[in-house]
């Protein structure tokens, strides 16, 4: 180690080149993961969607743009993206706006905050799991939980919809089951409402705003790094979402709940048409690029940085 | 209206809105709870938390073998052999990527940050199909160690890990590195006798949120594991719940139940570390 106690004057020129690269070194594992794991298969999935590529047949020729002209005029096709435009559009505001409304009380001064954020975040760390997709059929089923507290609230009067084999409410539970794990967002929200300075509050009450005005003058713009940081976060996640449709109604009743994640999967992995899904991947991709970048750009419109750095 | 009046309101209403709200989002993982305890007939009698003939039927078949070759302990053991592989790769190499990231500074540097920030946008169902052939390829599919499953990790793939670890990093004070150079520790040495004890509460962080991801993830254990014996709990209880929807309602709540009670039990020890960890990433960017 007395290499480096010596004076910068006497450093060989392989030790500068080393000094100078040594961080470089550090990124090897993450450069060969992401051009191994990323880079190769994201341009191989470009290619791989103008060709008919097949999982179980030998040779592959090149299609142009046939997948995708296909996958314009396949109803199946052009339903499941409205269908996940639908669903993306549902959850994510209302995503957010729970979040941040439940966050904005829990700023206050509220007794068992703590036990509060607790409740309200399980979800996030669970609702990803199988069990809780099992938990949302029972609870959703014909004669599941729901039904059974409408038949109680209602004397038994009323029986309520399949919830799950009803293509008007399918879609429903399955974007409810995102809303409802809201607590990601809303800890995000608490910790940037907790950064809004109080003395930007005490003087809009000497100027006689109410509290609604300060929430919309003060509170929003403040805190719009966190909201533009969750509504990307989220549009890119709703687009991708997989495991709520496939294990809770599998794509039906009737494509009612087929997003557009789960034809990729079925085209790639149960008739292995791979040609046909990485188009529909792309798809996909180009779809959630351009709302990021249109989120991006508007960035600037609406979104306040105190510090530019 | 007198000021304290509308207060007494206010507050009311935050309390009701915070406790309804609160109400809707536990109570169906309390009835779950409860309802793993009854007989299937009560399940679906009442909404009650009560249990009227408390039963461990539920539990009992939930243990029970069923399909052969996999029951409930073999999908559990199945499932931490790459959950906890997945999480040593991802934690060690994370911090590795973010220490280049965050400490150095060389030509070029700034263009592999923005390479890798762009990463954390692309989707993985972008990279399944190719990723599928390229495993298949390695002859991962189907491994009898998950390879498909964690290896990559080894190689700072999870990019949203190594953002979070740059990020904490800011916060070390240089001073320290700087201090450990001129005591005459290598690089090396400064990352782990300098970077990892101050990146402690990070790391954990990290190790906790790839932990609860891993032992949800369905699509990974949906793509690259076939062989029954192998299953996972995701797939295990996949697989239950289609087998008989509609009967034992006690039996696959249990199971539900049992598949997650790790991850409970990790939350509750640390529930702190997650809340600040997800805020630690995003807030500073």
């Amino acid at each position: 180690m007395k290499k480096s106690n010596a004076p910068a004057g006497a450093r060989t020129p392989f030790q500068k080149w080393v000094d100078k690269y040594q961080g470089l070194f550090y990124l090897i594992p993450w450069i060969i993961g992401f051009l191994v794991f990323k880079a190769f298969p994201f341009g191989q999935s470009l290619y791989y969607s103008f060709t008919d590529m097949n999982f179980f047949k030998d040779g592959t020729s090149f299609v142009g743009l046939a997948n995708y002209i296909t996958a314009f005029h396949t109803k199946k096709i052009t339903k499941a993206l409205i269908i996940t435009f639908k669903y993306a559009f549902i959850t994510v505001p209302l995503k957010l706006i729970f979040a941040l409304f439940i966050a904005y009380i829990l700023n206050f001064k509220i007794a068992c905050v703590n036990l509060f954020r607790t409740v309200y975040y399980i979800p996030s760390i669970l609702g990803g799991s199988v069990a809780i997709a099992v938990l949302w059929k029972a609870v959703f089923s014909v004669d599941g939980l729901l039904n059974t507290v409408v038949r109680a609230v209602t004397f038994g009067a009323v029986q309520g919809p399949e919830w799950l084999s009803d293509p008007n409410y399918a879609l429903w539970i399955i974007c409810f089951l995102r809303i409802w794990q809201f607590g990601s967002a809303m800890v995000l929200f608490l910790a940037a409402l907790k950064g809004v300075p109080a003395d930007l509050y005490e003087a809009a009450t000497i100027d006689g705003a109410g509290k609604w005005r300060q929430f919309f003058s003060i509170t929003v713009p403040m805190i719009t790094p966190i909201i533009f940081y969750n509504l990307v976060t989220q549009i890119c996640q709703a687009f991708q979402e997989f495991n709520g449709p496939y294990i809770i109604t599998n794509g039906g009743p009737r494509g009612s709940t087929t997003l557009i994640s789960l034809l990729v999967y079925n085209y790639a992995f149960k008739s292995y048409d791979m040609g046909m899904a990485s188009a529909l991947a792309w798809i996909m991709f180009i779809i959630v690029c351009i709302l990021t970048i249109i989120a991006f750009t508007s960035q600037k419109k609406w979104v306040y940085y105190s510090d530019e750095r | 209206m007198g000021m304290k009046a509308s207060n007494k309101i206010a507050t009311f209403f935050k309390y009701f809105v915070l406790i309804l709200v609160g109400i809707i989002m536990i109570y169906p993982l309390l009835w779950m709870i409860s309802a793993t305890f009854k007989d299937n007939s009560e399940i679906f009698a009442g909404i009650s938390l009560w249990i009227k003939k408390p039963t461990l039927d539920g539990y009992r078949n939930a243990l029970n073998n069923f399909g052969g070759s996999i029951n409930i302990l073999q999908a559990m053991l199945n499932t931490y052999s790459y959950v906890l592989p997945k999480v040593i790769c991802t934690v060690v190499s994370a911090c590795i990527a973010a220490y280049g990231f965050g400490r150095f500074d060389f030509p070029g540097r700034k263009l592999l940050f923005n390479i890798m920030l762009a990463t954390l946008f692309l989707p993985q169902v972008v990279l399944n199909v190719p990723q599928y052939l390229l495993y298949n390829k390695f002859g991962w599919v189907d491994s009898p160690f998950y390879l498909a499953i964690w290896v990559h990790c080894a190689f700072a793939t999870e990019t949203y890990f190594v953002y979070q670890l740059v990020q904490f990093m800011r916060n070390v004070p240089r001073d320290l590195d700087e201090a450990a150079a001129i005591d005459g520790c290598s690089s090396f040495q400064t990352l782990y006798k300098v970077i990892v004890p101050m990146l402690g509460p990070a790391l954990v962080s990290c190790a906790l949120f790839q932990f609860m991801w891993s032992c949800n993830d369905f699509m990974g254990p949906l793509l690259y594991v076939s062989t029954p014996g192998k299953y996972p709990m995701s797939l295990f209880v996949k697989l239950s719940m289609d087998g008989d929807t509609g009967f034992a309602w006690n039996k696959i709540l249990a199971l539900s139940l049992i598949s997650i009670l790790p991850q409970l039990i990790v939350f509750f020890c640390a529930q702190d570390q997650f809340v600040e960890g997800i805020s630690a990433g995003a807030v500073k960017g």
